[in-house]
């Protein structure tokens, strides 16, 4: 038995190839790239081509025409402007609640997480919608407390610091899975040793805890500006009122007006937009790359600074933070979602049920947007954790000029407006070359365009925790034998499981009501929750629309406390909300 | 089991050579230890024959069969090479029990439960774990998860076990207890074992043979008391014991093994090193240098050498002055006393032994 193990180390076949990065097992893993183009790259470069070709000859028409018009860079600016400032709200609200949740002896955490999950599963339509309902002179919950403001006077949420407000509070959440991801690594002796050396209060934060987590920090905050920038609910319902165009909201502008030059330009807009993500994300790369900070040491148990007597009032504003994100417009959700009908005074008298009757048992299409949803949402996020965990490994440990590559490029569907990408997988999965299928129409394409929008987030928190952990724990494993499969499966697979877990997470709540990208690939009876609202909205239909929404968020959070009952037989640490 | 050789291998970070043109070569069962200042390339070349990092040029071969010739493009991983591993920084898996860490090993061998069982019992017990076995790592003292460590270690039976400074985080006293335990294990098994420590009291106390390395250079490889009765240089001397280096230009050679030196206004018998002989022209260009161990060196009012006592310390039956020597008064000598001396003092002192190097050896590479 001991010959044949030891015999095993001289099978010729083992004598691999020079380079680190060409053993054999290795060689395996590069095959994943392939899928993740095909799926990921080529239709935004389908798409491109669209930008390159006027007429079938190759020209720069199309960039004259975008790039000379002033509209152009004045939608660029303000796209910056809201998306950087919103990214920079997100920072503040998801950043302080990870740091005092994950580090601090702050009560009821699980309830803290739990709740702070939820806005970023209103689809962001609705809570535009709803955010301008609370505030707007008709108002139905404020109206029902008399405390509306007056008739005529100007919503102010419709303005470049109201979007950019909404767009941080939306994406909040992003900021603060990520790190929270990244803070429960933290082994507790770094910052122990800290507090010995003297560091304490603010020394602590700014030059120890702070340093530490800043992969986290700026990881989440890259992918917090990405989302920002690409979306269109929040700054479709709130720019256009106030005539203030962004990047998302100028392309639906150019779709909507149907001309012959429509695709190239669109096309045009989408590399502006995909160039901006890319620079984003190329300034995190190198921020991160300056650092290496490994976490060296066990990952124990967490850590407990007390708070002492500030924790009350520390708890307080944690709490009233909540409210005022998530439970007001919940609420203003729910009052729209009981009016007997959109712009009627809501009171005890006059609630009603009817629409929650009307789509739950007079319209099939719910059920059905309910089920596709679901599909979808689960598979992406599975399917995307399952090609992340190896997909990671090999972007963090074996780095190439490739894998760098497709480490931007993964990106840019994540950052296009979903309308876009919907175009350009159409363009390119209408007729698919050589099986001479199309998969338009089907479900089969929301789904290939789920995976290539949301790939980045799933590939994300696992890269980086894969990027903080201790190597020796890896190398422990290669020298008892444990080839690359069985490393990724016993050591990186359950190390890495709680960041997989978030990023699953993410994808599942970002997919399950998903509007722009379905919004221009579903056909009837393949329609998606995110679209059944848009159209019941669409159709003025309000009240129905906001009932949906009112189930979207009850069954996730129904799903949500599924996960919770199911936590003790789960691994440690993959329910985000969990301490 | 298996011996290990290394022929001229070399690693280089960016422009920096981490480990240069390094030849090394184990006995099959040989307890080796890897001493040398920090940053002087011990885990670079541990890692190599690990299998971690390849080397830029050179050969590695383990029980005569190649495992790394960037040559002719072998590479052998390390999860084919059997070797055994214990890290600094433990590297136990949190989130496995310590029976599963234990275990692991066996588990990609794809062994039987009860076999498994079996062994994870005994490599538990030789390390005095039995009752931990279904703790979590983290619930572990530092000392008992680096017996964990080496539990790991030994049921795979390696080829050869390779520890990298595996007691510098405990504390004395466990320090002398782990390594009695590294030394029954070594006995008990007769594994090869390659320890990396900068502590030179536990490779003279626990290694067959020392490799001193600076600077990504092996000094000198040697049992112990041949590091210490004769190094080879300058920095072997300096790092490996107490004593001096003193400068000396009168060198009279007896025989290839012995000398006579002149120090202060008196001649000392002293060995010298071979090779110093056989290159006279050094030995007479001042280059000449003896080392005198506090051994070798006795307060002796009597004696022609004199100096001025720095410090008296009392060891327990016997005293440990340092003594400031020479005319410019620059170099101080550590002699053993039978009776305390004043500060400033001044003592005569008698050598009974030296030996004599060549100081400029190796310091040119
Ligand atoms: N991955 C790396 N990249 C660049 N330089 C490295 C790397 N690993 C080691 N070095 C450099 O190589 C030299 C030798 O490092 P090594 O870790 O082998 O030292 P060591 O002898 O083990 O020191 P210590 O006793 O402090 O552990 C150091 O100068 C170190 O800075
Ligand atoms: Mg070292």
């Amino acid at each position: 038995m001991q010959a044949v193990s030891r015999l095993r180390g001289f099978w010729p076949g083992m004598i691999t190839a020079r380079s680190n990065s060409n053993r054999s097992s290795d060689r395996l893993l590069y095959w994943l790239l392939v899928p993740v183009f095909v799926v990921s790259i080529l239709p935004i470069v389908r798409l491109g081509f669209e930008g390159v070709m006027v007429g079938g000859v190759p020209s720069f028409d199309y960039f004259r025409d975008v790039l000379g018009n002033g509209s152009t860079w004045q939608a660029t600016a303000n796209s910056l402007y809201t998306a950087g400032l919103g990214t920079i709200i997100s920072l503040l609200i998801g950043g302080s609640f990870a740091f005092l949740v994950a580090l601090t002896d702050v009560r009821a955490k699980a309830a803290l997480v739990f709740c702070f999950m939820i806005p970023m599963m209103i689809p962001p339509q609705i809570t535009a919608l709803s955010w301008v309902q609370l505030t707007g002179p008709s108002s139905a919950l404020l109206n029902a407390f008399g405390i509306a403001p007056a008739m005529g006077s100007p919503q102010p949420l419709y303005s470049a610091e109201g979007i950019a407000l909404l767009l941080g509070i939306q994406h909040a959440s992003i900021v603060f899975l990520t790190l929270r991801a990244n803070l429960r690594m933290l082994p507790r002796e770094q910052i122990e040793a800290a507090r010995l050396a003297g560091a304490r209060g603010g020394r602590l934060w700014w030059q120890i805890i702070l340093p530490l987590t800043s992969p986290g920090l700026i990881a989440g905050t890259a992918m917090a500006f990405v989302t920002a920038l690409g979306n269109f609910g929040i700054t479709a319902m709130l720019g256009i009122p106030a005539n203030y165009a962004t990047l998302p909201t100028l392309i639906y502008q150019k779709l909507a007006g149907f001309g012959p030059s429509v695709l190239g330009e669109v096309s045009v807009l989408a590399m502006l937009i995909g160039a901006i993500a890319i620079c984003g994300v190329a300034l995190h790369h190198r921020l991160l790359s300056k650092r290496d900070y490994r976490l060296m040491g066990m990952v124990g148990r967490p850590l407990d600074i007390r708070l002492g007597a500030r924790r009350p009032m520390i708890e307080g504003i944690l709490w009233t933070v909540l409210v005022a994100i998530l439970v007001v417009p919940l609420l203003a959700l729910i009052a729209t979602s009981l009016v007997p009908a959109f712009g009627v005074k809501l009171n005890f008298d006059n609630y009603s049920f009817a629409a929650f009757r009307e789509v739950l048992f007079v319209q099939p299409s719910t059920a059905r947007a309910f089920q596709n949803s679901f599909m979808l949402s689960v598979g992406a996020a599975v399917t995307l954790v399952l090609v992340c965990l190896p997909l990671a490994y090999v972007m963090v440990r074996r780095p190439s000029r490739l894998t760098k590559l497709i480490n931007l490029l993964v990106e840019v569907p994540y950052a296009l407006p979903g309308v876009v990408l919907a175009i350009a997988c159409i363009l390119l999965f209408i007729r698919i070359p050589l099986l001479d299928v199309s998969l338009y129409g089907t479900l089969g394409i929301i789904f290939i365009a789920y995976l290539a929008r949301f790939l980045v987030i799933a590939l994300r928190p696992v890269m980086n925790s894969f990027s903080q952990l201790d190597p020796a724990l890896e190398e422990a494993a290669q020298a008892c034998g444990a080839g690359l499969g069985r490393r990724l499966r016993d050591i990186l697979l359950p190390l890495a499981a709680p960041s997989a877990a978030a990023g699953a997470l993410l994808v599942f709540l970002t997919a399950f009501n998903e509007l722009t990208v379905s919004a221009l690939l579903w056909a009837s009876g393949n329609e998606t929750l995110g679209v059944l609202i848009f159209n019941l909205d669409d159709s003025g239909d309000t009240v129905l629309a906001s009932a949906v929404a009112v189930m979207v968020v009850l069954v996730v959070i129904a799903l949500m406390s599924c996960f919770q009952l199911a936590s003790r037989r789960l691994p440690k640490g993959v329910v985000p909300w969990q301490t | 089991m298996a011996d290990i050789n290394l022929s001229r291998i070399t690693k280089s970070f960016g422009d920096y050579r981490a480990v240069n043109q390094v030849s090394l070569d184990i006995a099959d069962g040989e307890f080796v230890a890897l001493l040398g200042p920090s940053g002087c390339g011990k885990t670079t070349l541990l890692r190599l024959l690990a299998g971690f990092e390849e080397p830029d040029g050179g050969v590695i071969s383990l029980g005569g069969q190649v495992v790394a010739d960037p040559q002719s493009n072998i590479m052998v991983t390390p999860e084919m090479r059997n070797l055994g591993i214990v890290f600094q920084s433990y590297a136990l898996w949190p989130h496995m029990s310590v029976a599963r860490n234990v275990g692991y090993p066996l588990e990609v061998r794809g062994l039987g439960r009860a076999e498994r069982d079996h062994k994870i019992k005994a490599a538990l017990d030789t390390v005095a774990l039995g009752p931990y076995a279904d703790r979590s790592p983290t619930e572990l003292s530092g000392g008992q998860r680096q017996r964990v460590a080496l539990a790991r270690c030994l049921v795979m039976e390696p080829r050869a076990v390779l520890l990298d400074e595996p007691l510098a985080n405990l504390d004395v006293h466990l320090r002398e207890t782990m390594q009695q335990a590294f030394l029954d294990f070594h006995r008990r098994t007769g594994a090869t074992m390659i320890y990396v420590t900068h502590d030179q009291a536990e490779a003279m106390a626990m290694a067959d043979r020392i490799a001193v390395m600076d600077k990504g250079h092996i000094r000198q490889m040697a049992a112990p008391e041949t590091l210490y009765r004769e190094p080879a240089d300058l920095m072997v001397a300096g790092f490996v014991g107490a004593g001096a280096v003193l400068p000396i230009s009168n060198v009279s050679i007896t025989d290839d093994r012995t000398c006579s030196v002149r120090l202060g206004d008196t001649d000392v018998a002293a060995r010298i090193c071979p090779n110093f002989v056989r290159n006279r022209a050094a030995a007479h260009a001042g280059q000449a240098g003896i080392c005198l161990r506090p051994e070798d060196v006795w307060v002796d009012d009597a004696g022609a050498l004199r100096g001025s006592v720095e410090d008296c310390v009392y060891l327990g039956g016997r005293f440990r002055l340092s003594v400031r020597i020479g005319q410019d008064r620059d170099h101080v000598l550590p002699v053993y006393a039978n009776r305390r001396a004043r500060i400033g003092e001044n003592v005569g002192l008698k050598v009974s032994d030296g030996w004599v190097f060549d100081r400029m050896q190796g310091e040119a590479a």
